[in-house]
């Protein structure tokens, strides 16, 4: 069957690890179609997608508006920062609003955990989520993964330290999902005020030493530090954090062994990941940026097929 | 279900020589002509044709294969969406004779959308269709197929299926089915 069982992309969680590989294999098609001369198919034409961002984004915007361009569908951008939510409008009656104006998908990013969840219960177009709040992330995770599994030929039994503030991060959450779906080994490093209390009943290993971290794992998926979540104080000062948690070129290359290193963006240089790191040829970075648009081409793809 | 022959084996090998022979008058040595096999059941006989038209003049042409899914029309007009195939062009199709090569030609619209797919990476000089069945009655588009392996008498209902050796049968077969 080559259907995916959701209407929605919602979460990881709620797909299974045959209809991740299912976008897998047609994101290899799609990878394929945008490097060629001409890089657009007409699949989606008769197809309008909304692009709703209640927060702010650069590259899965972006990467969202190259999918959905590079399928022929029509687009609609909308921020809610220069928009009627500033007047007091509901997240319903803002979304009903555009899809009064024929939209059949909807692509939403919101602060709120659970926003696309809430939308799919109340809308009948199909909802992928970019990102909800400090919950999932889920196309993020599918890049990831589809990343990892071309760089080193698959995921499966394959050991992934997710490094960083992972409190507050939907993509480790997301990449928690995916990557165990299909059979990886997880591990989570982090300060210990930026580990959720309860990480290891999800069946991951909890590291606080980042240089053991990196001696366990094959990849390092390096996170951000989202200081605009972050109310309270959870570590003294970036300097410090820098100091314990950054990883350098020179730890990579001290640890004899290939290893591959992911960061989901914006990257702080010099905070999480030193500019001679990002650089490095560990990094996959420009390849996961790369393998994002063939990743939502295929999500859109089988999601859009779906409805008739 | 009812089942007829229409090729045979020893048939199905003199039709494919011919083929070879009528591609070989019309391209001479083949020095600007590439063969292209479409995804997903065209790429055997293209491979077939292929290695056919090597022994026989001696000499490499170009064979890619063409995935025309998502230029199809029927993109949420069916049940479950169409699955891509790899596609595979080693060479530049710009300024080219490509000899698109198909099992059935039935209502055409596979070929539309390999046209379509194939101006994605340039403008070939010429397109000839080579098909193995041709389903006469049977198209909602006007396409003709420049090399016919057999014409074939069939109505919508009817199935032509063909089982080829290359594709893990134990015999090359070219079967017409319909229901009772």
């Amino acid at each position: 069957m080559s259907k995916l069982s959701q209407k929605h992309l919602l979460g990881i969680k709620d797909i299974t690890r045959e209809d991740i590989e299912l976008i897998f294999e047609t994101a290899d098609n799609f990878k394929d179609v945008i490097n060629r001369p001409i890089k657009k198919v007409p699949s989606l034409r008769d197809i309008t997608i909304a692009n709703i961002f209640f927060e702010n984004s650069t590259r899965t915007r972006l990467s969202f508006e190259l999918a959905e361009r590079r399928l022929s569908a029509d687009v609609i951008n909308f921020a809610a920062s220069n928009s009627s939510v500033k007047k007091g409008e509901t997240l319903l009656d803002t979304v009903n609003n555009i899809l009064a104006m024929k939209v059949d998908m909807v692509v939403m990013r919101h602060a709120s955990p659970g926003a696309p969840h809430f939308l799919a219960k109340h809308i009948s177009a199909n909802i992928i989520n970019a990102g909800d709040g400090t919950h999932e992330h889920p196309t993020q995770a599918l890049l990831d993964a589809f990343s990892i599994r071309e760089k080193i030929g698959g995921v499966s039994g394959k050991k992934i330290a997710i490094i960083g503030d992972i409190l507050h991060s939907r993509v480790a959450l997301s990449n928690i999902f995916a990557l165990q779906k299909l059979g990886a080994k997880i591990m989570v490093c982090g300060p210990p005020t930026l580990l959720p209390k309860f990480i290891g009943q999800l069946g991951v290993k909890v590291e606080l030493d980042v240089t053991r971290a990196l001696e366990w794992c094959d990849v390092a998926n390096v996170l951000r530090i989202q200081l605009e979540r972050q109310q309270i104080k959870y570590f003294p000062s970036l300097r410090e954090y820098s100091l314990y948690y950054g990883i350098t070129k020179k730890m990579l290359d001290n640890l004899k062994k290939p290893i591959i290193v992911m960061h989901p963006g914006p990257i702080n240089r010099g905070v999480e990941l030193s500019s001679d790191a990002a650089d490095s040829q560990h990094s996959i970075i420009l390849d996961q940026v790369e393998n994002g648009v063939a990743i939502r081409m295929a999500v859109l793809y089988l999601l859009a097929g779906a409805t008739s | 279900m009812q089942k007829k022959l229409i090729l045979d084996s020893d048939l199905l090998d003199i039709t494919v020589s011919r083929l070879c022979q009528q591609l070989i008058e019309n391209h001479n040595d083949f020095s600007d002509t590439v063969i292209m096999g479409m995804q997903p059941r065209g790429i055997h006989l293209a491979e077939l044709i292929h290695q056919k038209l090597e022994s026989g003049i001696k000499k490499e042409i170009p064979l890619g294969y063409l995935d025309a899914t998502f230029h199809r029309d029927d993109f949420r007009r069916r049940e479950i969406p169409a699955k891509g195939n790899e596609t595979r062009i080693p060479f530049v199709i710009e300024g080219k004779k490509v000899v698109l090569v198909d099992d059935v030609l039935f209502t055409g619209r596979s070929i539309r959308a390999a046209l379509d797919a194939m101006i994605s990476f340039g403008r070939p000089a010429k397109v000839e269709l080579l098909v193995l069945i041709d389903r006469k009655y049977n198209r909602d588009l006007p396409i003709a197929a420049d090399y016919v392996g057999k014409v074939v008498n069939t109505l919508p209902a009817h199935r032509v299926l063909v089982e080829l050796q290359a594709q893990g049968h134990k015999q090359n077969k070219i079967w017409l089915t319909y229901k009772d």
